[in-house]
């Protein structure tokens, strides 16, 4: 009992989003129907309490799929007001800015927005652009495709791989806070392994059924999961052009550019499609969401992540498309530009969501596999 | 003119406009509720008690027709009709397939549930999930869906219907299927129907209406009126007992309070009424709503120890907690005295047995009036927990008397162009009493039974005027 009563104390304690969040879950764990549709009830059903851990985790397990709302009899405008997937939205924003690292920039995703990625990505592009335009070779001479004779190959390698790093070290301190707050436990191989096919399957998008998840209405689309596996397999393929673009340099030494039907090339063509399709069929499910699971305040951080993954895309696949032309060096410029902006927010901004949602999907993967403690009468 | 005008919103009403609209009627649906409260009582159900001879997906075992039925004559102590009740039966055997087209999912049972794997098939998000199915497919099948169109009249003709009215508007359809539900929201037909008790109390004043708020009965008043035939007993209903802080309306499943078989129930004099180990809560729950009416006050307390915790779904409201059982009677306003003199009496009484709240196990009282005959174990160990309870009223089970082709009757004559489906002609099965997911078999069926009756008259009387 002084564990329940810790419980208690530290559920009444909650403020805001996680206290929001904690008075639904206890109406959902009287009511239940939803158990079919994704993790979140049955890992929900396992507790009887909401203490900040568990909401945190519950909150990123949830895919935002907008099935519990649209099946939900307590839902606006019942006096209950159940809005799950809008609560568990503004925990996981809460998620991102807790456990940022460093912590004085997690405020940085209140920030993060469409006008700023923006912004950035053109400031950074107009700054390499005058770079370039100085010593003379932004517009003009076709360069044959030479992009290391507007910037030298080492210093593009060394500012993007440092920016890059620590984007990955700041959400890997950020996630492994997550993961110790959650008490997860030991990962076994089946549990990995189911964790790792629900992050690359998004199982949870498909509503439990198969069907896929909401968007603008109570009907089930698999827009969104396609659109998703578009975006993120796309993103995984450019990135994998360019890591045997770093082979062929430097194990190789083959020097860019690639012939067009190089496996850098083709890889990051193939990707950068995904990447254009994806983002903007992202974008047009966001804008006509159904308002009722739309988290209006993460609005411009979603948008503003698709649009840099959007322009980074299309600006890869213009360089290419003019890589022999005069105006090389400003769409080398403009791109350099977006990857770099895509780059510097990748810790603070939506990026994020897919490393926790990660780390809850394998607590979920170790957790079911443990029998509940709690022993209902009926089950 | 329109052939089958369907009138309410809820399984029933959408079982029939979709199966008049796949036999080829052109179809309108007038939901008086604006369409975030679509669906009458549906909203709030979850299953469907299903009749299977073999193992059929998400139902295990066999559940054959017979032994439905002695459940349901055991429910309604007789109080039903044998036909009407087989029909429905036999209806669940098939219906799962049809309503799959529909949209509909199933799933196993819901955590808690267990006990209903057998009979019960789950719709995947419950009953508004099956709404939102139906309502698209609907639509999409041509069906016509008009909400916040509150109809307050009909226009018959000897025992014929010729038109619905909402206020000044008219519209006439060749066929018409009334589906429009209970009267369980109308609070001053509740307190007309309860009266006055022998404490000189007006105990339909105390209940909570567990189900929707739409459901004022206003076509069932009219229909009654108007000298349709009648069954059932204005009092009888789909009652349960459930948190007194619920809310007036719409409370549904979540406000049910599970934990009365693990402790003692007390009346507001501090005094136990019933055997709150009878059997398992899922078989007892529907009867506590009648109980509860029946004391001073129409509230009652379950009380529990923490040995309970854990042990019961857990409730949409905390509990009143204290340290001891007369803090526990302070703060729930109890008579200290004799609220501790029930409990001390109740303590003494336990044989110490082995415990065990999935069975039905052997610890009972001795020489206590009333025993409880499970799950009694000394109420003991702090913190205890009390939940005051009212009774809910779901569905109300006075209806319209109908035949197997859910056709109204006149005067023991049925109408040739008006049906009835849902809790409008349940109480022709459900005399009394209630078994898990039997509303939405009779719904389901009836509701097909009056889609296809509707369509058949409708369709018809064309081909005849066409000829």
């Amino acid at each position: 009992m002084q564990r329940l009563e810790a419980l208690i104390a530290e559920a009444s304690s909650l403020a805001g989003a996680e206290a929001e969040a904690a008075r639904q879950l206890q109406i959902c764990n009287a009511c239940r129907y939803c158990e079919g549709f994704c993790a979140v009830f049955p890992a929900m059903t396992r507790r009887l309490e909401f203490g900040r851990a568990d909401i945190h985790y519950l909150a990123n397990l949830c895919h935002n799929c907008g099935a519990c709302l649209h099946a939900c009899q307590y839902a606006p405008p019942h006096e209950f007001a159940v809005s799950l997937p809008r609560a568990m939205a503004r925990v996981r924003g809460k998620t991102y800015v807790d456990y940022a690292w460093p912590e004085s920039l997690g405020g940085l995703y209140h920030r993060n927005g469409l006008t700023i990625a923006l912004l950035l990505a053109a400031c950074l592009a107009a700054f390499l652009a005058l770079a370039a335009s100085r010593t003379g070779q932004l517009v003009g001479r076709p360069l044959a495709g030479n992009f290391y004779a507007v910037f030298p190959h080492g210093l593009l390698a060394w500012t993007f791989g440092l920016v890059f790093a620590f984007a990955c070290l700041a959400l890997a301190i950020g996630v492994t806070r997550f993961w110790r707050d959650l008490a997860a436990g030991r990962a076994s191989a089946p549990a990995l392994g189911e964790a790792t096919a629900s992050v690359l399957d998004l199982r949870f998008l498909g509503g439990g059924h198969g069907l896929g998840c909401n968007d603008e209405d109570d009907a089930f689309t698999l827009r969104r999961r396609r659109f998703h596996h578009l975006t993120f397999y796309g993103f995984m393929l450019c990135f994998a052009a360019t890591c045997v673009a770093t082979l062929y340099h430097y194990v190789l030494d083959e020097r860019a550019p690639y012939p067009m039907l190089s496996l850098p090339v083709l890889l990051g063509t193939i990707g950068g499609i995904g990447l254009l399709a994806g983002p903007a069929g992202l974008l047009w499910l966001n804008v006509r969401r159904d308002a009722a699971h739309r988290e209006d305040s993460q609005n411009a951080m979603d948008r503003g992540f698709i649009a840099l993954l959007f322009l980074a895309s299309a600006t890869g696949l213009a360089l290419l498309a003019w890589r022999d032309s005069g105006a090389m060096a400003l769409w080398l410029a403009i791109h350099l530009g977006v990857v770099m902006a895509l780059f510097l927010t990748l810790p603070y901004g939506k990026f994020a969501h897919g490393v926790f949602r990660s780390a809850a999907l394998l607590k979920w993967a170790i957790e079911k596999r443990v029998p509940a403690k709690l022993k209902l009468s009926e089950d | 003119m329109l052939d089958v005008l369907v009138i309410g919103g809820g399984n029933a009403a959408l079982c029939a406009a979709l199966t008049a609209r796949e036999a080829g009627a052109s179809v309108m649906l007038l939901e008086r509720a604006p369409k975030p409260w679509r669906g009458g009582n549906s909203p709030h159900t979850r299953n469907i008690r299903c009749m299977h001879d073999g193992p059929q997906d998400v139902l295990v075992d066999s559940y054959p027709e017979e032994e439905y039925w002695q459940d349901l004559l055991k429910v309604t102590g007789g109080r039903t009709d044998e036909t009407l009740a087989r029909v429905a039966i036999r209806a669940s055997s098939t219906c799962r397939d049809w309503m799959r087209r529909h949209g509909v999912h199933f799933q196993a049972p819901l955590s808690g549930t267990l006990h209903l794997a057998r009979t019960n098939a789950f719709f995947m998000g419950g009953g508004k999930a099956l709404v939102n199915a139906y309502c698209r497919s609907a639509e999409a099948l041509g069906v016509r869906i008009r909400y916040g169109a509150h109809v307050d009249a009909l226009e018959l003709a000897d025992g014929r219907f010729v038109a619905a009215r909402i206020g000044a508007e008219r519209i006439e359809a060749r066929a018409c299927v009334l589906a429009a539900g209970g009267f369980e929201s109308n609070r001053e037909w509740l307190d007309e129907a309860w009266g006055t008790n022998e404490r000189g109390e007006r105990p339909a004043q105390n209940f909570l209406i567990r189900g929707t708020r739409f459901n004022t009965g206003v076509l069932l008043r009219f229909m009654l009126d108007a000298g349709a035939d009648r069954v059932g007993d204005p009092t009888q209903a789909h009652m349960v007992a459930i948190d007194a802080r619920a809310p007036l309306y719409d409370g549904g499943i979540c406000t049910r309070i599970d934990c009365v078989s693990l402790g003692v129930v007390v009346n507001r004099e501090g005094e136990r009424f019933y055997d709150e180990g009878e059997d398992f809560w899922p078989k007892r729950y529907a009867i506590w709503g009648r109980l509860v009416a029946a004391q001073p006050g129409q509230i009652a307390w379950s009380i529990i120890d923490s040995k309970a915790i854990g042990r019961f779904m857990p409730p949409v409201f905390d509990g009143t907690r204290a340290d001891s059982l007369p803090e526990l009677a302070r703060s729930l306003g109890l008579p200290e005295d004799a609220f501790l003199r029930t409990l001390a009496r109740y303590n003494a009484a336990c044989r110490a047995g082995s415990f065990d709240h999935t069975a039905l196990d052997d610890c009972a009282t001795v020489g206590l009036v009333p025993a409880k005959t499970h799950w009694a174990r000394p109420i003991d160990t702090p913190p205890y927990f009390g939940y005051a309870v009212r009774p809910g009223v779901t569905f109300t089970y006075l209806g319209l008397k109908v035949n197997e082709r859910a056709a109204v009757h006149f005067g023991g004559a049925p109408s040739s162009n008006l049906f009835t489906a849902g809790e409008m002609m349940a109480g022709n099965i459900l005399g009394q009493g209630y078994t898990a997911g039997v509303g939405m078999t009779i719904g389901t069926a009836f509701g097909r039974i009056a889609g296809s009756g509707a369509a058949a008259a409708a369709l018809g009387k064309t081909q005849r005027a066409a000829a």
